[in-house]
């Protein structure tokens, strides 16, 4: 496989906001994140256990949650879909595991690592950012961490996951929304700056 | 803008749907058997009802999942939401 990393990510050029600006809300791109779509059925007791062997977890079958394990995550997308997240360049060999185990089977296994990079928005104020621009219901009693939704921000397709309480988000976008969505982002965060 | 209450997702904004028209349209089982008029029948005519109607929605921007829905064309009002493939449900009037 191809290194990604000679490339360069979609938020490369994105110099601003310069780190430090905002007191209450940090922006970082997590570049090259591993991504798999796993695609199977729920109702299959012989995939999930497959699907178990090779990840170490149970897939999350509870609509719009995530299952995490050290650097593997699985995210619930659909009924019979999951996004399976892992560290840059690690993604390659958790498909060829799954792919072999689940070799018989109405199942499959796709790299879309290319298809999103990561936004994280970490801090007091990122839920009230991301609410100017995404009609889920983000309140805490609601959104919590451990959840995730596909939905949209300032009308752009994401996949938002709460990581914790501070509260500290993902969000998944197409590169080619990535700098358009960054610097919506950093427009919404302007009353938080400093000075 | 509708509140729409995927059976998959709980509920959302109706921007995150896509609209399938009319529910439970089977097509005819041998096309070439099928007389042009129940064809067209079954492409073109549907019922647009002034009230009950059963429609069909997708989580488009979401779970992507097909399913239906029975609304009230005059007050908006979602009455009921099933999945694909289960009979609507009895709704009292
Ligand atoms: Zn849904």
């Amino acid at each position: 496989m191809a290194d990604r990393t000679q490339w360069g990510s979609p938020l490369d050029a994105a110099s601003w906001p310069p780190r430090g600006i905002f007191a209450t809300v940090r922006f970082e791109e997590r570049p090259f994140v591993g991504k798999l779509i796993l695609r199977g059925s729920a109702d299959t007791r012989e995939f999930l256990d497959v699907s178990r062997a090779v990840l170490g977890f149970a897939l999350p079958t509870t609509a719009n949650t995530v299952a995490v394990d050290g650097d593997l995550a699985a995210l619930w997308l659909g009924p019979r879909e999951w996004m399976v997240t892992t560290t840059p360049e690690r993604e390659a060999d958790i498909a060829e595991r799954l792919c072999r185990a689940l070799v018989g089977q109405h199942a499959a296994v796709t790299d879309v690592s290319d298809g999103r990079t990561v936004i994280r928005l970490a801090g007091p104020s990122a839920r009230d950012i991301l609410m100017k621009g995404c009609p889920l219901d983000l309140h805490p009693r609601e959104f919590v961490p451990g959840r995730c939704a596909q939905s949209q921000l300032a009308r752009a397709q994401i996949i938002l996951h709460q990581i914790d309480e501070t509260p500290t988000y993902d969000l998944y976008v197409a590169p080619s929304f990535a700098r358009y969505l960054w610097a919506w982002l950093v427009d919404a965060a302007a009353e938080y700056a400093i000075a | 803008m509708l509140r729409i209450p995927c059976p998959y997702c709980g509920p959302r904004d109706e921007t995150e749907f896509a609209y399938g028209g009319e529910a439970h349209i089977a097509r005819p089982q041998n096309p070439a058997t099928t007389t042009d008029a129940d064809w067209a029948d079954f492409l073109f005519m549907r019922k647009n009802p002034k009230g009950r109607h059963r429609e069909r929605w997708m989580h488009a921007r979401g779970c992507r999942q097909w399913f239906n829905v029975e609304r009230d064309t005059v007050t908006h009002q979602i009455v009921t939401v099933y999945r694909m493939g289960e009979p609507p449900p009895e709704t009292p009037r």
